[in-house]
């Protein structure tokens, strides 16, 4: 049972492109308009080379600029949830800023910074951001008022309590956070360089596109989909190791 | 001898606007001697809560004072143990993690806990022991029981040695068996201690099983109607019909503020 719940994502993985695989062969696809797996497969052979070293640079860029999220977002989510008034001043200007598109500041960002590295990095950072911050401020929230009553009968300064008690609590609320920005940082680098880049894989998908190079398209995007779940899986497991205490043992319901 | 804890003519009014403002406490006066265990019982929402966080000094009065061992109350005081209805333990830290976590922040154990900690885990032990929990201290509070929580919470409410514990329904939640074992864990440690106790409750057996004095609190604006001094020794057996007769006319009397 514990062996096919494994091999379950593999499974139906495998079966979705044998799907696929059969069905673009019966419907008679042209190849640019869906190519089918296996030419898939040979473009991401013939084609490593640029494949990888784009790769390489969107990596990083979306590294630099989770970074930058994990801390300015861990540092305002401490600031909105162990300050009643930073809460009131800044959650509703948060709010604001999130339901605007990102793609709408990706010109702007261009204009300012060029085709470069600076506006995928600032974009990733800036999709990312904020599931960082909503969570460590709600993890830090929601400590428990008897808990802090104990406390502050003992005469417990601001700063003991958060670190005592608020920062530990809230890091399961952080890692989660960061399974989820990784790979919007992702997103948000893809998006800044098919608006506006010079390198990266949005760029070669881009430029593909141009070429009506359908395959390649796809071969990006499997690269983008396979990076996402290995950052997704490293950061699944982070948080596994840093805070086995939230799950309480066994945590699936089925 | 001068009252321990001495509440005076205090009201309490928490602010809201207009209309919504409470006022949970009017008039309350209860004075408390050095080593005395008192219950306070009433109806929910008559202001126990709010009266233990005015002798803890997380909150101050509207009107009137509370002394406690001889001073105005005017912040936290810093020598109280509390423990609530639910436990909270942390759950990032080992049984005896928690039951320490008093030590690193009340003075004089906070600025040499460190130096200290073996001798300070010593002393966590041996109370653990003296609640039952020997043989827990390295477990996570996720792997006890309900019962097992509660009583590692006793021990963080205590491991400071605090002159006054403020307990607010802390066996609230437990089934009847447990609740009953946790009566004699808490009388074994108030007797073999000797400090000052203000549980809170709504239980009229708990509180005259454990209780030096009960008093009897008013519904909302709550203050202390009656007051009854309970003389049996201990053990008390809930079924002596001396008890059973005081349980009847406490709760008669608390019948009868309701109606009122
Ligand atoms: N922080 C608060 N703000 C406003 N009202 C409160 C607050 N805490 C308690 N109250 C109100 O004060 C009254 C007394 O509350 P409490 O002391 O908790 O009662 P009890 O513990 O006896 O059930 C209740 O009506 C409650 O709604
Ligand atoms: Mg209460």
């Amino acid at each position: 049972m514990e062996k096919l719940e494994r091999a379950m994502p593999w499974l139906f993985v495998s079966g979705l492109l044998v799907v696929w695989e059969l069905a673009a062969i019966g419907f008679k696809v042209p190849v640019f308009i869906l190519p089918r797996p296996t030419v898939v497969a040979q473009a991401l052979v013939l084609q490593w080379g640029p494949i990888l070293e784009n790769s390489w640079v969107t990596l990083l860029r979306t590294l630099i600029g989770f970074a930058i999220a994990v801390v300015a977002g861990g540092l305002l989510g401490v600031a909105i949830g162990s300050s009643r008034l930073v809460y009131r001043g800044l959650y509703p200007v948060l709010i604001g800023f999130n339901s605007v598109p990102k793609v709408a500041v990706v010109p702007v960002f261009v204009i300012w910074f060029g085709t470069g590295a600076v506006p995928a990095v600032l974009t990733a950072f800036l999709v990312s951001f904020f599931p960082i911050a909503v969570n460590v401020a709600t993890g830090l929230a929601t400590v428990e008022p008897e808990l802090l009553d104990v406390l502050r009968s003992l005469g417990a300064r601001k700063s003991q309590i958060l670190i005592k008690i608020g920062l530990p609590r809230s890091l399961p609320y952080f890692f989660a956070s960061l399974k989820i920005a990784i790979t919007l940082a992702f997103v948000g680098t893809i998006i800044s360089e098919t608006v506006a880049g010079s390198a990266g894989i949005g760029y070669l998908m881009m430029a593909a596109t141009a070429n009506f190079d359908t395959p390649l398209v796809f071969a990006g995007l499997f690269v983008i989909a396979i990076l996402g779940i290995v950052m997704y899986a490293i950061f699944a497991v982070a948080e596994q190791r840093m805070t086995f205490w939230a799950k309480r043992g066994d945590g699936m319901m089925v | 001898m001068k009252p321990f804890v001495e509440i005076s003519d205090v009201s309490l009014m928490y602010p809201g606007a207009g209309a919504s403002e409470t006022l949970a406490l009017e008039h309350a006066t209860l004075a408390i001697d050095k080593g005395e265990f008192v219950a306070v019982v009433g109806p929910s929402g008559c202001g126990k809560s709010t009266l233990l966080k005015l002798v803890s000094g997380l909150h101050a009065p509207t009107k009137g004072g509370v002394i406690v061992a001889g001073h105005e109350v005017a912040g936290p005081i810093k020598i109280v143990g509390m423990a609530f209805q639910n436990p909270i333990m942390l759950p990032w830290r080992t049984t005896l993690d928690n039951v320490l976590l008093p030590l690193e922040i009340v003075e004089p154990h906070a600025s040499r806990f460190r130096a200290n900690r073996a001798s300070y885990a010593e002393k966590a032990r041996t109370l653990l022991g003296a609640v039952g929990l020997d043989g827990f201290a390295d477990s996570y509070p996720w792997q006890l029981s309900g019962g097992m929580q509660q009583r590692a919470s006793l021990c963080r409410a205590l491991i400071h040695e605090p002159d006054l514990l403020l307990l607010d329904e802390p066996f609230g939640a437990l089934d009847a068996f447990t609740r009953e074992e946790l009566w004699a864990v808490l009388r074994d440690l108030w007797k073999a201690r000797q400090f000052t106790v203000i549980l809170v409750t709504h239980d009229l057996t708990e509180a005259v099983y454990l209780a030096d004095h009960v008093h009897v609190c008013s519904k909302r604006p709550g203050r202390i109607v009656t007051s009854r001094k309970v003389e049996m020794p201990h053990p008390r057996d809930k079924y002596a019909p001396d008890f059973v007769a005081l349980v009847r006319e406490l709760h008669n009397g608390i019948a009868e503020v309701r109606a009122a």
